[in-house]
């Protein structure tokens, strides 16, 4: 990246953060848009809508046969059912780890991820980095996160070409037998969903 | 179009490096950067499809050398100027100078929530029946259009299975440049590593791309 913060505040010597406010400024001033309703949407996903609502998807396909199956069947309505709807989420698919594969979501082309139940995507999944490698060598990625697969396991690499957008349910972990949907959840990272991580295995 | 964007294959960018607690942003800037984009785009001048080439149509080093907040703000500010609403003599002020084009709305923070959970479906009902369905086989395109596609050159002319018959979905192709929706159906296309990659390639590998009908041949 041509710009690395190490801060985490606006510096008014940094040109980009000029040119942003420049922007918002003469959009405001001409009555295009309501800088308050940018407000709102950095609450959103920085408070309302994240990995969380992902993590209680999973939660409850694993501990509710019928919606998995319903999740598997029609995953933008089963999804939906938790309140979770919207931008960046209205075409929704579930895709389900098993023993035999794995299942890894990228978007060569720019950067579609499922907001609903993810929030905003990470740096690196919008980077050249992933996006370039994640369709060629998955293994490598993989390691890259401290994930290695064994090999035999079939690599399953979904590229978010279209307005689908695709949820990984990862598989559940041993050793959480009877745990609530609220503790199953603890153990769902965004990574899990993307494909670059398991499930966390209980402490 | 065959943009710095279509990365699919290409080597050279070095490690993924994922951030552990990454933050949702790492800058204040980025926040604003976000509710710019999204609520200048909610004004309905300029449709996904359209914002997206305009990104994927930055030059190449400016496109590799930006992060992706930059790339967004970079591409809105010529949708901006394309559509009417800002002009070079406002971006050199830095305040606005001259008048702009008329909204077809303007997103008001009370209806934020509203919007953001309605989203935008593209989904659009398609009269002709689906010509493929599970189980066909089928060929990509062998094309390189100058203007958007989202048939990635990596996949273009291989071999791969129906695995899914979707939707009826806006066709990007022809919505980027204002020439209409023209919904087409949406298929879920399974390719093996060996047919993308072909030599060295991961036998355990498979890739699947989502892809219009006008992309696809019975192979």
């Amino acid at each position: 990246m041509a710009h690395d913060h190490d801060h985490d505040h606006d510096n008014e010597l940094d040109p980009f953060a000029a040119r942003v406010r420049a922007l918002e400024t003469i959009l405001t001033q001409k009555g295009l848009i309501d800088p308050a309703a940018i407000d709102v949407i950095v609450d959103t996903y920085e408070t309302k809508i994240g990995p969380r609502n992902g993590a209680r998807v999973v939660a409850k396909a694993w501990a509710d046969a019928d919606f998995a199956a319903w999740l598997k069947r029609d995953a933008t309505a089963a999804i939906g059912s938790l309140g979770y709807t919207g931008r960046q989420g209205e075409h929704m698919q579930a895709v389900f780890n098993s023993d035999e594969t794995h299942n890894l979501v990228v978007c060569t082309l720019c950067s579609c991820y499922p907001w609903s139940v993810l929030g905003l995507p990470p740096v690196w999944y919008k980077a050249p980095p992933y996006r370039s490698r994640a369709v060629i060598d998955p293994r490598g990625v993989l390691e890259e996160f401290g994930l290695t697969l064994p090999a035999a396991k079939k690599i399953r690499v979904w590229d978010s070409t279209a307005e689908l957008r695709y949820l990984v349910v990862p598989m559940r972990p041993e050793n959480a037998e009877g745990w609530s949907e609220e503790r199953l959840a603890d153990l769902v990272t965004r990574d899990a969903m993307i494909g670059t991580a398991l499930a966390r295995e209980p402490a | 179009m065959n943009g710095p964007h279509d990365l699919g294959g290409q080597m050279g960018f070095g490690p993924v490096a994922p951030e552990t607690d990454e933050p949702y942003f790492h800058a204040a800037w980025e926040k604003r950067a976000l509710g710019v984009t999204l609520t200048a785009g909610a004004m309905g001048a300029w449709n996904i499809d359209e914002s997206r080439h305009a990104r994927e149509s930055l030059h190449p080093a400016d496109y590799y050398a930006s992060s992706y907040y930059e790339i967004w703000i970079k591409a809105l500010e010529v949708l901006l100027k394309r559509h009417g609403f800002v002009s070079e003599r406002d971006l050199t002020a830095g305040k606005a100078v001259d008048p702009a084009a008329t909204p077809k709305r303007l997103l008001k923070a009370e209806n934020v929530p509203a919007v953001l959970a309605k989203g935008g479906p593209c989904d659009r009902p398609v009269a002709a029946p689906a010509r493929f369905k599970a189980g066909d086989l089928v060929r990509t395109k062998t094309f390189h259009p100058t203007g958007h596609t989202r048939l990635p050159r990596y996949a273009r002319g291989k071999q791969g299975i129906i695995e899914a018959v979707r939707d009826g979905f806006v066709f990007p192709d022809s919505n980027a440049p204002g020439h209409g929706e023209n919904p087409q159906w949406v298929y879920t296309v399974a390719f093996t590593g060996g047919e993308i990659w072909g030599e060295g390639a991961d036998p355990t590998l498979t890739v699947s791309i989502d892809a219009w009908e006008s992309y696809l041949e019975p192979a």
